[in-house]
């Protein structure tokens, strides 16, 4: 093959990865021009045939090729993926969830991935892992109530501190930030001693107990290390890489973390995605997610139905459920929205607002009795009568 | 940390480019739409915010398509309804 056959394959209109196979099944072989001819025309007619023809009902088609494998899905499934230990949902509430565009999934979790200088050594993974895990004050010293001069004394344990790398000025720092700020309480005054490493609360209502053990709960459980919304995370090695896996999911706040590698770290949270990286990357996530939940329950749907579910659910630059709030709830037509749920709230509110239904969707259609706008119900033939008496 | 997320860097994001007037007009005199009809993105979208863009413009997105190797697709920037 020659170069200028090359230039005419980049030239039909043929999918990029088509026309790259094309051209790497000939890049060795010895053809003339007419054969090139007769090979071009036999992939292009095959293309043609694939397409899926005009007024054809791709959505029902989608519909049924996601639903009905979905019957077949176990009901329940919480499952420990892997060794790692970490609830995820999955099966068929799983993939509910991603059609209904909730804003939190019920087992949010993030896979992320680290830079090359962490990536292959433990104990940095681990460093990282510490930066982000969600540590409350309690796992980093004793903590007692003096009763007797109503106060809460925090002793940190400096061999904690050091391995967990962080000092006691910022645990001291954080903790009374982060009760004022994350907790709402805000009676109270903080004394931090760096050498004796040591920090005493004292409450500013000294005379109940409740509320020198109300502080005393906040203090123990305040989170002084890692993002909040980071419950656990797991170290794992995968492909000679580590990986950390979290329960909970906060996309914004761990890319921040020196280590962390931005480009590949992703979260099970869709709308999360959608907020920070954008729709774009919010339609890849449905798409992966819904894909991933059905192999893994074993059941194989074309990849075409999720991508025409996940371009409708992200029309409009934002993630939309499937659903009365997205994209049944906002059809054009009166009928077709009264057809799927709480019909007559639908149709009163269409009377009040004197609404005014074109008839131009499969729905309406069929209730009021017409052919369809579908296959050859969408073909409308229009005779000119010219020339009848010649 | 300091310098703003890049997201176009995450491998979820495709490419997004703005596209210039003419190539617009051309997009739509091929597919016979108008311009309302393409698929919307907002202006305050992490991805537009990295590419520019303001409001009537048509980004183009190409996409790693897992059927065709590579896709294109267009969305038109509008602002984000208030709530």
């Amino acid at each position: 093959m020659n170069s200028d056959m090359e230039q005419r394959i980049d030239s039909l209109d043929l999918p990029y990865r088509t026309r790259e196979d094309l051209k790497a099944s000939l890049a060795e072989k010895d053809i003339t021009d007419e054969q090139f001819d007769q090979i071009l025309a036999m992939v292009f007619s095959e293309y043609q045939k694939t397409r899926i023809e005009p007024c054809e009902a791709v959505g029902v088609v989608a519909a049924q090729s996601i639903g009905e494998p979905g019957t077949q899905m176990t009901m329940r499934t919480f499952h420990y993926a892997g060794v790692a230990e970490i609830n995820v949902t999955l099966g068929l509430p799983r993939l509910i969830e991603i059609m209904d565009a909730r804003r939190e999934p019920s087992t949010p979790t993030m896979a992320i991935h680290l830079l090359d200088d962490w990536a292959f050594n433990r104990d940095r993974a681990r460093e990282v892992s510490w930066q982000i895990e969600a540590a409350p004050l309690h796992e980093f010293g004793d903590i007692t109530i003096d009763m007797e001069n109503m106060q809460v004394l925090v002793l940190l344990n400096k061999a904690v501190c050091d391995r967990r790398k962080i000092g006691v000025d910022v645990i001291i720092e954080a903790a009374s930030r982060k009760i004022r700020e994350k907790r709402h309480f805000r009676d109270f005054e903080v004394e931090g001693d760096v050498k004796k490493a040591s920090i005493t609360f004292t409450p500013k209502n000294q005379e109940s107990y409740q509320n020198l053990f109300q502080l005393a709960e906040h203090v123990r459980n305040v989170i002084v290390q890692g993002i909040d919304d980071i419950e656990r995370v797991v170290v794992r090695k995968e492909g000679g890489e580590y990986i950390l896996y979290t329960e909970g999911s906060n996309l914004k706040d761990v890319f921040e973390v020196e280590g962390v590698d931005i480009s590949r770290t992703r979260s099970n949270n869709i709308s999360e995605i959608a907020d920070v990286l954008g729709i774009e990357a919010g339609r890849n996530a449905i798409i992966q997610e819904a894909l991933s939940t059905l192999n893994e329950q074993g059941i194989g749907v074309d990849v075409r139905h999720i991508m025409l579910v996940a371009d409708m659910m992200c029309m409009d630059g934002e993630v939309k459920q499937i659903g009365r709030h997205g994209i049944a709830g906002e059809k054009e037509s009166v009928l077709s929205r009264a057809a799927f749920e709480v019909t007559v709230n639908h149709l009163l509110d269409a009377a009040i607002a004197n609404e005014v239904d074109e008839l131009n969707g499969v729905t309406e259609n069929v209730i009021v009795g017409q052919p369809i706008q579908l296959g050859t119900g969408d073909v409308k033939l229009i005779a000119k009568p010219i020339n009848l008496k010649t | 940390m300091g310098a703003p997320l890049d997201v176009l860097k995450h491998e979820m994001v495709p490419d997004h480019q703005i596209m210039s007037e003419e190539e617009v007009a051309d997009l739509l005199a091929a597919y016979h739409i108008s311009l309302e009809q393409l698929p919307k993105i907002y202006h305050d979208d992490p991805a537009v915010k990295v590419t520019g863009g303001d409001v009537g413009n048509v980004v183009r997105i190409t996409r790693d398509s897992r059927t065709a190797g590579r896709a294109e697709a267009y969305r038109l920037i509008v602002k984000r309804p208030k709530k």
